[in-house]
């Protein structure tokens, strides 16, 4: 099957690559492009462990072929650093309130947080377990992950109240 | 899991689209969200030759509520969730679109495919034959509107012609002050429904003076419960009525043992639903 050409736009930067089309987003991000932050859990959509946030959508990467993806502006985990190299604000309360423990699912639920608090900057502890209700994670028993987000949301409704 | 490999077409307009499908025959599937038709690639039980991607047609996304509520087949399940004039016209798309999947399927899960997938364990089905809604296909030999509760045929086999692209669904608006409910049962997010019911009905004063009742996932296709809703017509849905239509319900319920239960719970488990979402129904229409 002959491959296609690709153009995405991933984490501020342009990519190209050739792929056939039924290639799937995951494993375009993690063997063409060796972003392996966003995992392959369940590889069934139902973990979010592939989530990437894409075109303003989180979406799971395992259940999207390269060719639906063709043209659309991406950021996964690794995008999500600040430009002086410190973590993100979410990154920053994850690590501070325990919202991991392995790491695994992380990459994805913190992908997911940032679109939920882009929709809904103020969202209480139900909103958050619904807004997560994607992502799977094994270890914690996702209390200090809403703790997590909600600190966040704080902080950036903070700064943004700051800025103004 | 790697599906099967495919040729894959993204046409920019319906015409096209509908050409393409011509052209192959019953080689070709259409995707619009994916999230039914990629795990099924991916456990090759899907093998299509060809793909053609309808995520540039703008023409077929979008909400126009009118006396007929229109609704583009691409329109995603959290376009339902987020439209202010769906929730103030068919609130029941919005509560049964929160009990599809989960976020990030529903931001990729259209409208369209929900229903065009014939799936018996997709939910929004039974909210479109308690709605009577109508959808409205297009191939090359024209377009014509197929009515949702002549639709669904069997397990995946319903009225779409081949060659077919289900373009919208056609909703006549819900009577001002009616009364709606999804209840669904599931072991956890994610997951079909174990049964799931959905009721419309409209009061005045204070009696049932019509009803809509439609089960998910107890059956090979979306089931009408003619007689239940029969039972409700004339009462005040007290007690006796709604045990009554949940009987007729449950009688009509003939879903296969699995995961989610043996056969008998899980048609037990539609007359449950059906009882909550007349009541919750109830309480909610003027």
């Amino acid at each position: 099957m002959p491959k296609m050409h690709v153009k995405l736009k991933v984490n501020n930067r342009e990519v190209e690559g050739l792929a056939e089309p039924r290639t799937l987003l995951i494993h375009f991000l993690r063997e063409q492009l060796a972003l392996t932050g966003p995992h392959i859990g369940c590889d069934t959509s139902h973990c979010g462990a592939c989530t990437v946030d894409l075109n303003g959508k989180s979406v799971k990467s395992c259940t999207m072929f390269v060719a639906q993806a063709n043209g659309a502006e991406i950021t996964t985990i690794e995008g999500f650093v600040n430009a002086d190299g410190s973590l993100h604000v979410l990154q920053e309360m994850f690590r501070e309130h325990h919202g991991l423990q392995c790491g695994f699912c992380t990459p994805g639920m913190i992908t997911r947080a940032y679109r939920l608090l882009q929709e809904n900057p103020d969202p209480s502890e139900a909103e958050i377990r619904m807004g997560i209700s994607g992502n799977l994670c094994r270890c914690t028993g996702y209390q200090n992950i809403v703790k997590a987000i909600r600190a966040a949301a704080d902080r950036m409704s903070h700064a943004k109240e700051a800025a103004e | 899991m790697i599906p099967a490999s495919f040729d894959y077409h993204r046409p920019r307009s319906l015409d096209e689209a509908i050409a393409i499908l011509a052209s192959h025959g019953d080689d070709i599937r259409i995707v619009a969200g994916g999230h039914s038709l990629i795990p099924m690639m991916k456990l090759r039980l899907a093998q299509p030759g060809h793909l053609v991607d309808l995520q540039d047609l703008g023409e077929l996304r979008g909400i126009d509520a009118g006396s007929t509520i229109v609704i583009g087949a691409m329109t995603t399940q959290h376009a339902l969730i987020t439209s202010a004039a769906l929730a103030a016209t068919v609130p029941l798309l919005r509560e049964t679109s929160l009990q599809i999947a989960d976020p990030q399927v529903r931001y990729c899960g259209t409208l369209g495919g929900n229903v065009a997938n014939g799936d018996p364990g997709n939910d929004m089905p039974a909210a479109m034959l308690a709605l009577n809604a109508s959808y409205r296909v297009k191939g090359k030999a024209g377009e014509r509107d197929i009515p949702a509760r002549d639709f669904y045929q069997g397990a995946y086999a319903t009225s779409l012609g081949e060659g077919e692209i289900l373009t919208s669904v056609r909703i006549p608006a819900p009577a001002d002050g009616h009364g709606y409910a999804y209840e669904k049962q599931k072991r956890k997010i994610g997951d079909y429904a174990t049964a799931a019911a959905a009721v419309v009905l409209t009061l005045s004063g204070g009696k049932c003076n019509s009803a809509a009742i439609a089960l998910t996932n107890v059956a090979d296709t979306p089931l009408l419960a003619t007689e239940a809703a029969v039972a409700l017509i004339g009462t005040s849905l007290d007690d006796t009525a709604i045990a009554e239509a949940a009987r007729r319900a449950q009688a009509i319920a003939k879903p296969s043992s699995d995961g989610r239960g043996p056969a008998d719970f899980r048609a037990h488990v539609a007359g449950v639903m059906v009882k909550r979402a007349i009541a919750r129904a109830g309480e909610r229409a003027a």
